[in-house]
């Protein structure tokens, strides 16, 4: 099957930065197969996402959008994967519009992708919501008036509106407490499932990554130190620093 | 007289501890515990539960606008009420706080040696040579390496685990009795935070201190407590012995804590 996204050899410098954000990185992200983006802070997972939302182009090596090269010139490519390839943020209490009602918020790609309009945009929004298990009422009111939890479930049905292929989540629970984080990883977990969505998650914490994640790609300063099937990393983790990441975690006494 | 020799006394009683807004919106209602001498507690709760506001509450350092009634004795001296000149006598030296962000603890303008010199004049009125080689052993002992460099940096110039280190070092200058730690390393990377839950282990071990630990992730606290206290909403739920906690919870919103960490505990056993 082909991948629907696929990072080839990318690499990425910031101007001026002495060494590179992300230093030959190949991964491939293939449909139905959620994938957990694993580092700490410096190791490229944001940079990586960036590629993958279109945000940034690499210095090196390309991004491929259902095995082609992404091309910022290609409109029909470009509209395709807007629709397709949809962005969750890490922290849902700075990533709402406070002046937006809710069903505008949730509605907005429709608008800017040109999807929908009028009734049928209402109803498509009432379905996201719907989705995310927040009531119907909820479109008329505002960001503030939902806890972090549910704030949260409003981006994720900002990302869904558009029926993308792929969410792209920054640290979407990191923010969040345990109760809230289990609520949200099921969730993005039932939208993968039922609505055939792929999930591209990046963690610094292994656990929410293998409690979504088929397949984990450990990041360290800009490159990749090991990927796998997520059952595979845990089981006989190769890499010094992936046995780290496991041995940090913290655990609850048997 | 402190703690150590009156076994009657805890070093922190809290009794009836509530929290309110001018507003008259109660924050925190009625909480009251005890903490000994050496004895590691925890605040358990999520968002809005009350419990970093009572953790501000227990050296009077809560923010403009909210006021607490009750009693709060630490070392037996009343903190509700108290004078702020009185206050400043006990933070540092029986009680010291480490936060959730370092970067807001720190002050951005400030060379951070100073910042760790500050409790070391203040209370114990060390000058000079004496100040430097005090600053240079706090932040050698919390494992900064190159402790004159770190002395001289701001801020903003090193990493936050190392803001974390720098924070707990101007924390622990003066060898208070008692360490509070309000959710120290929510903030950071699990490896970054692996290693500062080893290092707060090692000095509350070493100085015999007492620890009271605030946090809503229950796996860390099995790590850094004994006891605990399960607050929602401003109120004790549960109380008790972590590991009855973890295996009989008999609340049923301790019990929901106690589920979803042990989702998340589990995704990572081996199929």
């Amino acid at each position: 099957m082909t991948p629907i996204l696929e990072l080839r050899d990318a690499g990425f410098r910031y101007r001026r930065a002495a060494n590179p954000a992300l230093d030959d990185v190949s991964f491939t992200v293939e449909p139905g197969r959620s994938l957990g983006l694993v580092g700490e802070s410096g190791a490229g997972k944001t940079t990586a996402l960036s590629l993958l939302l279109g945000l940034t182009t690499p210095t090196s090596g390309s991004v491929l959008f259902d095995g082609r090269p992404l091309n910022p010139r290609d409109r029909t490519q470009l509209r395709d994967f807007r629709r397709s390839v949809q962005p969750v943020f890490q922290d849902p209490y700075s990533s709402l519009d406070p002046r937006q009602s809710v069903g505008r918020i949730v509605g907005e790609p429709l608008a800017s992708l040109g999807l929908a309009a009028g009734e049928e945009a209402r109803e498509r929004v009432a379905h996201a919501l719907h989705s995310v298990a927040l009531p119907a009422d909820a479109a008329r009111r505002y960001p503030h008036e939902f806890s972090g939890g549910q704030r949260q479930r409003i981006a994720i049905a900002r990302a869904i509106v558009s029926r993308p292929r792929v969410l792209l989540a920054d640290e979407p629970v990191s923010a969040l407490d345990v109760t809230t984080r289990i609520q949200i990883i099921d969730l993005l977990g039932e939208l993968a499932a039922n609505e055939g969505m792929t999930v591209v998650m990046v963690s610094h914490d292994l656990s929410v990554v293998a409690a979504l994640c088929a397949q984990t790609v450990v990041l360290r300063g800009g490159r990749v130190v090991e990927q796998g099937a997520t059952s595979e990393v845990l089981r006989t983790p190769r890499d010094d620093y992936t046995r780290r990441l496991l041995a940090s975690v913290p655990r609850l006494p048997a | 007289m402190s703690a150590h020799n009156n076994a009657a006394r805890g070093l922190l009683e809290v009794d009836g501890l509530s929290i309110a807004t001018r507003d008259g919106d109660v924050l925190v209602r009625d909480v009251s515990f005890r903490l000994d001498a050496g004895e590691r507690l925890s605040l358990i709760g999520e968002s809005g539960s009350g419990k970093s506001l009572t953790s501000f509450a227990l050296t009077g350092l809560l923010p403009e606008g909210l006021h607490a009634t009750g009693s709060v004795l630490l070392d037996g001296v009343p903190v509700i009420g108290a004078r702020e000149r009185e206050l400043v006598a006990l933070r540092g030296r029986v009680a010291s706080t480490v936060f959730q962000e370092p970067m807001t603890a720190l002050d951005p303008l400030m060379r951070l040696g100073r910042q760790v010199a500050e409790p070391l004049r203040r209370h114990l009125g060390l000058r000079g040579d004496a100040v430097r080689q005090a600053v240079h052993d706090a932040l050698a002992e919390v494992g900064l390496p190159e402790p004159e460099r770190i002395a001289h940096a701001y801020s903003w110039e090193i990493s936050g685990g190392q803001r974390q280190r720098v924070a707990i070092a101007a924390a622990l200058a003066c060898r208070p009795q008692l360490l509070i730690a309000d959710e120290p390393t929510t903030a950071l990377d699990v490896t970054v935070q692996a290693d500062v839950l080893a290092l707060l282990e090692r000095l509350v071990a070493e100085r015999g201190m007492a620890l009271l630990f605030v946090s809503h992730d229950l796996a860390v606290v099995s790590r850094m407590a004994q006891r605990a206290l399960v607050l929602r909403q401003g109120r004790v739920v549960e109380e008790g012995a972590i590991d009855g906690l973890l295996s009989d919870p008999h609340d049923p919103y301790t019990a929901e804590l106690v589920r979803s960490a042990r989702e998340l505990d589990s995704a990572l056993e081996l199929p």
